[in-house]
Formats: C-alpha cells, sequence, structure tokens
C-alpha cells in the first residue's frame, strides 16, 4: 500500500478532489441564494427565471453539463481563462458544479425559507426595513438555520459529484482511480478502498457537523 | 361632575342628537391618520367597503366588530400590509406609496404589534428592539442599546433583555413587541388584535401597557375583543360589521346607547354572559 502511495500521488488527488468541492461549494451557495431570493422575491418576471433556471438544471445529467463546459465553451466557443490546459479544465469544471448544485441549494434554501412564519417579514416590514434588510436581518438567516440539514445533503451530494470532473481529464481522485487499476490489477481491490475510505473521510464529517448545528442553530419557536 | 353620566336618557338624547351617523366624523384634533374611501376584495369578498375615518394626533381609537368584519384588514392596510384597491390613505398628511423605499421609510412612522408577537425568533430581546433604530434611522449601536433598555425597563422587562423570544412567556413577548415599535418613535401604533392570543392572566399586563401608552399622549388604532380597554382607554369607539363602518361613537354613548341593530346584537352577544 506503501508503495502504491509512493507511485502515485493519491493525496495530490484527493487534494484537487477538495478542491473542486470547496471551490463549488461556495460557487453554488452564492448562486444557489440568489436564485433562491428570485424565487422567494415578489417580482414575478424573477420567480419565473429561477423556477426555469432550476427546472432545467437540476434536470439535465450532471455528466452532460460538465462536458458541454468542455466542449461547448472550451473548444467550441474558445472561452479560456489560461493558456494551462489542466487548470482551464479545472476552472470550468468548477463552473460547472457549482451552476449544477446551486439548483438544488436554492431548493433547500426554499425549503427553509418555507420554515420561517409570515409574520416575521411582516414585523420586519413593519418596523421600516426595505425588501432587502428583510432579507438579511430576518429571513435568510433563518431560512440558512432552517435549511442546514438538506444544505448539508446537498454538500456532501457535491463532494461526490466531483468525479464526474474527470469526464473533462482534471486529475482528481476518480480520474488516478482508473488509472491505478489499469496499471495495478493486482491490488485492485485495495485500490477501491482507499478511494471509497477517502470519500468517506470527507463526507462523514459534513454530516456529522450539519447534524450538530442544524440542533444548536435551530431557530427556538 | 363634568363627565357624562351613564344613566339612558342622556345618552339616548346624544344618539339621537346627530341626525346622520358621523361615520367621518372628524375629530377637533389634527388629523394623523386620514382614510378616504378605501375598498378592497378578497377575491370575490368585498373585505372594506367605502372605508372613511379620521384619527386625531394622540386619539385613542379602538375598532370593534365581530370576526370577519375587516377591522384586522383595516388595521393592516393602514402600514400597507395589505394593498388595498381604492380610496387614499394618508399619514400625517403624507399619502402611502405604494412601494419601495418611501413605503419602508412611512411604514418605520406606523408602530405595528400583531396578534402573534412577531419577535425576531433568531435575535435576542435587546436585538430585537434595537434592528429597527440601527438599521432605520441609523443610529449608532451604544445609542439604540441605551433607549432599547429604557424602554424594556417602561415595559417591564428589563431582566429578559439577553434571552430569546421562546424563552418568555407571552404576554412578556408582546410587551418587547410594543418597546419595539415604540423604538423606532411612531406617529402612531396600530394594535391587530394584541391580547388574543395571550393566556387569560396575562392579558391585563399588556392591557396596561397599552393604558399607560395611551395616557401618555400616543396615537392608537386598536382592534380588540377587550371591551375593558375600549371602555377605560378609548376617546372613540369604531363598530364594523361585513367590511362597513357601521357606527363611530364616544365608548359611553356606544356601550349604553348603540344606534345600529348589527352594534346591538354584537354588544349583546359579548356583554351578557
Amino acid at each position: 500500500m506503501g508503495e502504491l502511495f509512493a507511485t502515485y500521488n493519491i493525496l495530490g488527488a484527493f487534494g484537487l478532489t477538495i478542491l473542486l468541492t470547496v471551490s463549488s461549494a461556495v460557487g453554488s451557495l452564492v448562486i444557489g441564494t440568489v436564485v433562491a431570493i428570485m424565487r422567494v422575491s415578489p417580482v414575478r418576471f424573477l420567480n419565473r427565471v429561477g423556477a426555469f433556471y432550476v427546472n432545467v438544471v437540476r434536470n439535465t445529467p450532471l455528466t452532460l453539463i460538465i462536458v458541454f463546459c468542455n466542449i461547448g465553451f472550451i473548444v467550441n466557443l474558445g472561452m479560456s481563462f489560461t493558456d494551462n490546459i489542466a487548470r482551464n479544465n479545472i476552472i470550468w469544471a468548477i463552473i460547472g458544479l457549482s451552476f449544477y448544485h446551486a439548483a438544488f441549494v436554492c431548493e433547500a434554501l426554499r425549503s427553509g425559507v418555507n420554515t420561517v412564519p409570515a409574520g416575521q417579514a411582516e414585523a420586519a416590514r413593519s418596523i421600516g426595513l426595505t425588501f432587502g434588510q428583510s432579507l438579511t436581518e430576518v429571513l435568510l438567516p433563518q431560512a440558512f438555520r432552517g435549511a442546514i440539514t438538506p444544505l448539508g445533503n446537498t454538500l456532501i451530494a457535491l463532494t461526490k459529484n466531483t468525479t464526474v470532473a474527470t469526464a473533462i481529464g482534471v486529475a482528481e481522485i476518480s480520474g488516478l482511480m482508473k488509472e491505478m487499476m489499469e496499471f495495478r490489477p493486482d491490488v485492485i481491490v485495495v485500490i477501491f478502498l482507499i478511494v471509497a475510505l477517502g470519500f468517506v473521510i470527507l463526507t462523514l464529517p459534513i454530516g456529522l457537523v450539519t447534524t450538530h448545528l442544524s440542533s444548536k442553530l435551530a431557530v427556538k419557536r | 361632575m363634568t363627565e357624562a353620566p351613564k344613566d339612558l336618557p342622556t345618552a339616548a338624547a346624544q344618539a339621537t342628537e346627530g341626525d346622520e351617523p358621523p361615520l367621518a366624523a372628524a375629530p377637533t384634533k389634527e388629523p394623523m391618520v386620514v382614510i378616504t374611501g378605501v375598498n378592497k376584495h378578497f377575491g370575490e369578498l368585498h373585505v372594506l367597503r367605502d372605508i372613511d375615518l379620521t384619527v386625531g394626533r394622540g386619539e385613542v381609537v379602538v375598532v370593534l366588530g365581530p370576526s370577519g368584519s375587516g377591522k384586522s384588514t383595516l388595521c393592516r392596510t393602514i402600514n400597507r400590509l395589505e394593498p388595498f384597491e381604492t380610496g387614499s390613505i394618508t399619514i400625517d398628511g403624507k399619502t402611502l406609496p405604494d412601494e419601495g423605499k418611501a413605503l419602508a421609510q412611512l411604514r418605520s412612522d406606523v408602530g405595528m404589534v400583531f396578534q402573534s408577537f412577531n419577535l425576531f425568533a433568531h435575535k435576542t430581546i435587546l436585538e430585537n428592539v434595537t434592528l429597527g433604530p440601527i438599521k432605520v434611522r441609523k443610529k449608532s449601536k451604544a445609542e439604540a442599546e441605551a433607549k432599547a433598555r429604557e424602554l424594556l425597563e417602561r415595559v417591564g422587562v428589563t431582566a429578559q433583555a439577553d434571552k430569546y423570544p421562546a424563552q418568555l412567556s407571552g404576554g412578556q413577548q408582546q410587551r418587547v413587541a410594543i418597546a419595539r415599535s415604540l423604538a423606532m418613535e411612531p406617529k402612531v401604533m396600530l394594535f391587530d388584535e394584541p391580547t388574543s392570543a395571550l393566556d387569560p392572566e396575562m392579558v391585563n399586563e399588556v392591557l396596561e401597557v397599552m393604558t399607560s401608552l395611551a395616557k401618555s399622549g400616543m396615537t392608537m388604532i386598536v382592534v380588540t375583543h377587550e371591551m375593558g380597554f375600549a371602555r377605560r382607554a378609548a376617546d372613540r369607539v369604531v363598530f364594523m360589521a361585513d367590511g362597513e363602518i357601521v357606527e363611530v361613537a364616544t365608548p359611553a354613548t356606544f356601550f349604553t346607547a348603540p344606534r345600529s341593530n348589527r352594534a346591538k346584537d354584537f354588544l349583546g352577544k359579548i356583554l351578557t354572559h
């Protein structure tokens, strides 16, 4: 096993998996929050745009989105951030993962918004807060607390979904796994177990932390 | 004795004196809230029908009526938590704008106390009272907190300042809600059935705060079922039924000699038990 770690950069590949996860988590949280605000805003046009986004993106296979990021944006439209091909693919993978998971973040947040009684927004408006202030001071803080568990689920799914980035040649752990299995078929079970254990180490704490937070930060009514 | 005696002849004389129903009877004081020709529907249901009402500065108006009469809706239209279709509402001479920043600004001058308290559940009592002054009035945190503690003392919940709303009793929460509104230094306070969700033993502590507020000269519009409060604190009683203002009178007149049959019927149902 030590030999495997010596020959292949397993930790480096996991590092890339973590980079993809963290960057896409931030990206999807930002985009998802914006889309969620659109979906709960009083402007009907924004509601429709938000709903359209969620329904299109949520129902499109992630592989398709990631491959389109490569073939569509990089190859066909020539939209590159850098000349370094590997880095360019990583950036586009993060963008694809962010936009895809934003749809799920939006719905998680919206379920959180639904836990906030209508009276909270009325009270916020009645003391003269603007729509934006009502959102940032009253609605969203309570919605986030009510959405911690589904947000945790989305984050766990995102962590595992980073493996799709291998489809456009991003050298994260599942790409390395394929390579190792090809050259070391004698230890295939060990390789499989290492990768599986790696993902458990990454995702198990997310579940534990979000479960803890959801009860600790729960809004008592 | 300058106080009007409660015997019937005098009250009846008062009732027949003004022949037309004084629906829009303008108070002698300078007007603070002027509601003119307001109509509103909930789908097919005509919940507010041609409402005209003027509330003077420093006046306490209690709105009574059976459930479904539109009194809560009227209360909520005054700061446009409910939109209305026709008519206009002005507050201290300013017409209620449709939406946006101007409306938020006007709402900050209109305090509102809800049946279900609606304290911000994720903020402490102190934060509940300072949020508006800091975010809307742009006061410093220290200034807002000093004022908030003063108000919490006035409503008798100083000891709870660092707790969360769920840790307080209903009566305490409602008194905090009053303090939260007062922190904005409103020109008028609206109360939408403030004691209806309270356990009976907590009703009085809230009514006492409201009564002292009324005595301090605050302009108040109170939707309530507390007849005792109406008798004690109201300058005028507005009786609503089926979305209309049926009767406007002083409490003494309204409770002893109601003019309309609907008011008589209503009082008969609530005062006999």
